[in-house]
């Protein structure tokens, strides 16, 4: 079995892998400052276990995890994150909180093992979601990881299995559903005005009339788009008119 | 039906009640709903009777009004009517004293019972806020991947898991002490900062480097105690959570005629750190205390080059009777 370990502190990695040395089928086959290498060396490697910790640098442990397409079992070891443990405990997965013995670790290794189903994917759903709307957007460029503030969004669009994320800097694609971006976007400030869209609010200039039932939003930008019948009583509330 | 006695056709004495207790129920009204409004705090009791005396007579004065302008033409009732003025005022008199005495209780007990709620709401906030500060000042961050580091090095470095145990439990003690007093040297100061990055730095392993060049001037120079602390550790996050790779931290000092310049400068990325919105608060609650302790707006600055973020606080240094 292949095992990555990802943790912006060297002797938190270095306790992890101490703890390994009793399970001769796993190897360590590499370890990991920050979710740039660990994103890399997961595609690399595709490993069978993943050690990671939640607070690195730049993105966390839950974003990384996000712009891999089915994630690998993953351990979490953490020192202090509520929401996240939140997360784990919705969904049965076991953590491991910093500092923990090895009796701890072996529980949570014996407990990944009798898991059935791969409850990663779920627990990042969660826990992107909680508790408090995000502020930025994390997304995979050319090979390249994004981070886009949620103010430089400009609006949404749906594209199959894909979200087009209009940027400032750009256009970036997500495989997420619009009811995701729904969720995990400040409600205040962007508005779903139609089944394909989601917009910034700050950047609405103008609404017009389009057909009986439909109209058009005009923004800053210069972009025109549709907004379905549900969509105008939303915005309507939301911009108080 | 008393009056009926006294020989009284049926209809007068009915409209006569009927007339009078209406008055009576409608000063009753007034007096109830005019102490929602306005709630007599002194002298309360010289409110209740100036206001029985008053409204009885005023009801007094218009009942009859109103029976006179009904029957002014049948002398014997109109006689009736001054013989039982006094009985009437008595009455009426004890009525509104009743009922406005009953309604200053009720507001009385309804005002009690929401400032009561107040009351508790207050201390509900000040518990809360008593809470946040002790949880902000143990940094359950810091210290747990703390614990981490030295559970880690037990194993195969004892000698500096010892060493880190010695050093964390002299930092959590100059937390400890740090409440008491209010002002330090800034060499005191330092010394206390250099235990916090030296954990930092067992912890970060190669990434994390410090450079602290104070001037000899300023050493003795006296702040406020716990001010740079919450300003290096800003450094510290945003310096090591906002880029990656190496990160040095640097902490400065000098005199400025009769300030204390104090810079902090770690490197960031200006294109991500918008998106996180911690960073105004930790500078905020300074900002706010400088205030406090000096009530100027210009003691922080803050600039942004060449990727590097720089703090600078300027610290008045107070005669020695403001020391303590």
């Amino acid at each position: 079995m292949k095992a990555i370990i990802i943790d912006d502190e060297p002797l938190a990695r270095m306790m992890v892998k101490e703890y390994l040395q009793s399970y001769t089928h796993i190897t360590v086959v590499e370890e990991c400052n920050d979710g740039f290498e660990g994103l890399k060396a997961i595609q690399q490697h595709r490993p069978d276990l993943i050690f990671l910790d939640i607070q690195m640098p730049k993105i966390n442990g839950f974003e990384m995890l996000e712009l891999i397409d089915n994630p690998p079992p993953v351990i979490f070891t953490t020192a202090f994150e509520e929401y996240a443990i939140k997360a784990f405990d919705a969904h049965a997965a076991d953590y491991l909180l910093k500092p923990f013995s090895k009796e701890r670790f072996d529980k949570a290794m014996q407990k990944l093992q009798q898991q059935r189903v791969n409850v990663t994917q779920a627990i990042i759903d969660t826990a992107l979601h909680s508790p408090a709307p995000n502020n930025r957007i994390v997304v995979k460029d050319n090979g390249k990881i994004k981070i886009i503030p949620v103010g430089q969004i400009q609006y949404l669009e749906a594209a199959d299995d894909y979200v087009k994320i209009f940027a400032a800097e750009g256009i970036f694609l997500k495989k997420k559903t619009m009811q995701h971006f729904e969720d995990v976007l400040p409600p205040q400030e962007f508005i779903r005005i139609h089944r394909s869209y989601i917009i910034n609010a700050q950047l609405i200039t103008r609404i017009d009339q389009h057909e009986k039932d439909s109209h058009l939003v005009l923004l800053t930008t210069g972009a025109r788009l549709p907004v379905s019948k549900a969509g105008y009583v939303k915005l309507k509330e939301i911009l108080g008119i | 039906m008393v009056l009926q006695d006294f020989g009284m056709a049926t209809s007068r004495s009915g409209a006569d009640a009927f007339i009078s207790n209406l008055l009576l129920a409608f000063a009753c009204l007034l007096v109830f709903n005019n102490m929602r409004y306005y709630l007599p705090r002194r002298e309360k009791y010289w409110y209740v009777l100036v206001i029985s005396i008053a409204l009885s007579s005023l009801w007094l004065l218009t009942m009859r009004v109103s029976l006179w302008g009904l029957y002014k033409e049948d002398v014997s009732y109109m006689r009736f009517m001054s013989q039982t003025s006094n009985i009437r005022y008595a009455i009426g008199f004890l009525m509104i004293g009743c009922s406005t005495m009953l309604s200053l209780l009720w507001y009385s007990q309804q005002d009690q019972q929401s400032e009561n709620k107040r009351k508790l709401d207050m201390e509900r906030l000040a518990r809360e806020a008593e809470l946040n500060k002790l949880r902000q000042q143990l940094q359950p961050h810091f210290l747990f991947n703390s614990l981490n580091s030295i559970s880690a090095l037990t194993g195969s470095q004892p000698e500096k898991a010892r060493h880190m145990i010695q050093q964390l439990a002299d930092f959590l003690r100059g937390t400890l002490k740090k409440e008491e007093q209010q002002w330090t040297t800034l060499e005191e100061e330092v010394q206390y900062l250099q235990l916090y990055l030296d954990i930092e730095k067992v912890r970060f392993g190669y990434r994390l480097q410090t450079n602290i060049d104070c001037e000899e001037a300023a050493l003795q120079m006296r702040l406020p105690s716990m001010l740079l602390q919450p300003l290096v550790e800003n450094a510290i996050k945003f310096g090591l959570y906002d880029t990656i790779g190496e990160v040095t931290i640097f902490i400065s000092a000098k005199r400025v005629n009769d300030l204390l310049e104090v810079t902090v400068q770690n490197p960031f990325d200006e294109s991500t750190s918008a998106a996180v919105k911690g960073t105004g608060f930790g500078l905020a609650s300074i900002k706010r205390r400088l205030f406090l302790l000096f009530a100027r707006y210009d003691l922080l600055q803050i600039k942004k080059e060449a990727q590097q973020f720089i703090t600078i606080i300027s610290i008045p240094q107070q005669h020695e009777s403001n020391n303590n």
